[in-house]
């Protein structure tokens, strides 16, 4: 695997005052922040504070209402060419109980132009899920249709993850499984989001941490620069002044 | 194009793999189309009214219903956990989504109807063999009008409270023109008359295919994109 030096490349992410409304209500304002390649950046708080509208906006599912935003140099929502190079997890699954995991995952596959099913059962070998790929998801626990979620948003390996709550219903093994893939695929070049309210998770994988707080950041930095404890303070102040 | 019919006949096989598995639609409808026939069938007073001159009514509003059970579900498949989601972050055009499911859905209503379309013509003796292939290009064109303009409504209607309701209260304005075609031109086929007598209807059939396969197919993405 090779391993990315981030400083030597252009950043592959670009938010430049990035905002989205809907109606009167600004959900995102203002955000701006930049990403290379194989960085990882955490995203922290409360509730409400427009962390999945950004995520959401970057994954071309919503465009904004004021800035703009560039994957790889195109601006987003991109159309194909910028949505074939992200991968999307979520603590909705996007999965079809009716399907078993290696159904979904194929499906998924398909949608990206991956015909190799070699590629479906890595995915699923990742995220510990391979004994059980021919099991209606209906009938997996919640942890395991997660990770079957996870496997599905990483078969195409994506330039850029976006992980929304990717840890929600995850035990110990499948959390450790995932901080594994994040890790071993930010070193491989991909650039990762990803929103938690565990601060010591996420900054265990992040090389930059921001808070946000009605739809703003208020604050972005380098992880290097970053003192987990004066970090903790802020992410429970801002919940605590959240309501 | 070929990108958008391979993407979108993945779709559609995953739809059918899903319908396949649960068939809960499918059951729905069938039972809905027979328990109608069996309706109309005590209702009907054979003095007064010929087979022939009710079953195309019968066959065809049957078809209306029957075909809606299954676009009501349609995209009620994509909701269960924000599955829709995932189809539109993925590269796939919206065209491809919109036509996948189309294609489901046709072939959908094409299974409910090779069920109820000979149990008809059991119920009120009708002579089918002679007509079989005509009744079936009519059908087929009467079908995809209805699937087009029902995926569409069904695909606006699902992030609504009342889907269920507001989906036929959309649809069935619009299905009007297919309903009194297709009958009309099956009612000219029972009666033995010649195929050309119906040409005007199977006509309108297909212009109102052409229209509203093209206006539907470009104007799902209005409904998904924010």
């Amino acid at each position: 695997m090779r391993a990315v030096s981030p400083s030597a490349d252009a950043p592959l992410l670009e938010a430049a005052g990035l905002g989205r409304s809907f109606g009167a209500r600004r959900a995102v304002s203002n955000v701006s922040f930049s990403l290379r390649a194989g960085e990882c950046l955490a995203l922290f708080g409360p509730n409400g504070a427009g962390k999945t509208t950004l995520l959401r906006v970057l994954a071309g599912l919503l465009k904004p209402s004021t800035g703009s935003a560039r994957l790889a140099g195109i601006s987003l929502p991109g159309g194909a060419p910028a949505r074939s190079r992200i991968g999307l997890i979520s603590h909705h699954t996007m999965l079809y109980d009716a399907l078993s995991a290696r159904e979904n995952v194929s499906f998924a596959a398909r949608l990206y132009g991956i015909r190799d099913p070699a590629s479906v059962d890595n995915a699923l070998a990742r995220m510990s899920m391979l004994d059980r790929a021919d099991t209606m998801v209906r009938a997996l626990s919640r942890g395991m249709q997660q990770r079957v979620s996870i496997a599905r948003a990483m078969v195409h390996s994506p330039r850029l993850v976006l992980a929304d709550e990717p840890y929600s219903g995850l035990d110990e093994s499948g959390a450790r499984a995932l901080t594994s893939l994040l890790r071993e695929v930010s070193l491989a070049g991909t650039t990762v989001i990803i929103v938690t309210h565990n601060l010591h998770e996420g900054l265990s994988l992040a090389t930059h941490a921001a808070v946000m707080k009605a739809g703003s950041f208020v604050r972005f930095d380098e992880k290097s620069l970053v003192d987990e404890t004066s970090y903790a303070a802020t992410y429970r102040a801002a919940v605590a002044s959240n309501g | 194009m070929a990108e958008t019919l391979r993407a979108a006949w993945v779709i559609a096989r995953k739809d059918l793999s899903i319908e396949f598995r649960t068939r809960s639609a499918f059951f729905s409808a069938v039972v809905f189309a027979l328990l109608g026939l069996v309706i109309f069938y005590y209702a009907w007073d054979p003095t007064a009214v010929a087979a022939i001159d009710l079953a195309p009514g019968v066959l065809w509003v049957i078809f209306t219903f029957s075909g809606i059970l299954g676009l009501n579900r349609s995209f009620a498949v994509e909701s269960a956990d924000h599955a829709m989601d995932g189809l539109l972050a993925s590269p796939v055009s919206r065209e491809a989504i919109f036509i996948g499911k189309a294609i489901a859905n046709l072939i959908f209503v094409a299974a409910v109807q090779l069920i109820a379309v000979p149990a008809l013509a059991v119920f009120y003796n009708l002579p089918l063999g002679n007509i079989a292939l005509p009744l079936l290009a009519i059908g087929f064109l009467a079908a995809v009008g209805l699937v087009f303009v029902g995926t569409l409504f069904s695909a606006m209607a699902v992030n609504t409270r009342l889907a269920e309701l507001l989906l036929p209260m959309l649809a069935l304005p619009f299905f009007v023109p297919i309903v009194m075609a297709a009958a009309q031109a099956t009612s000219r086929l029972l009666s033995g008359r010649p195929i050309s007598e119906a040409d005007a209807w199977i006509k309108l059939l297909l212009a109102y295919d052409l229209v509203f396969v093209v206006a539907c197919t470009l104007a799902y993405p209005f409904t998904v994109e924010d």
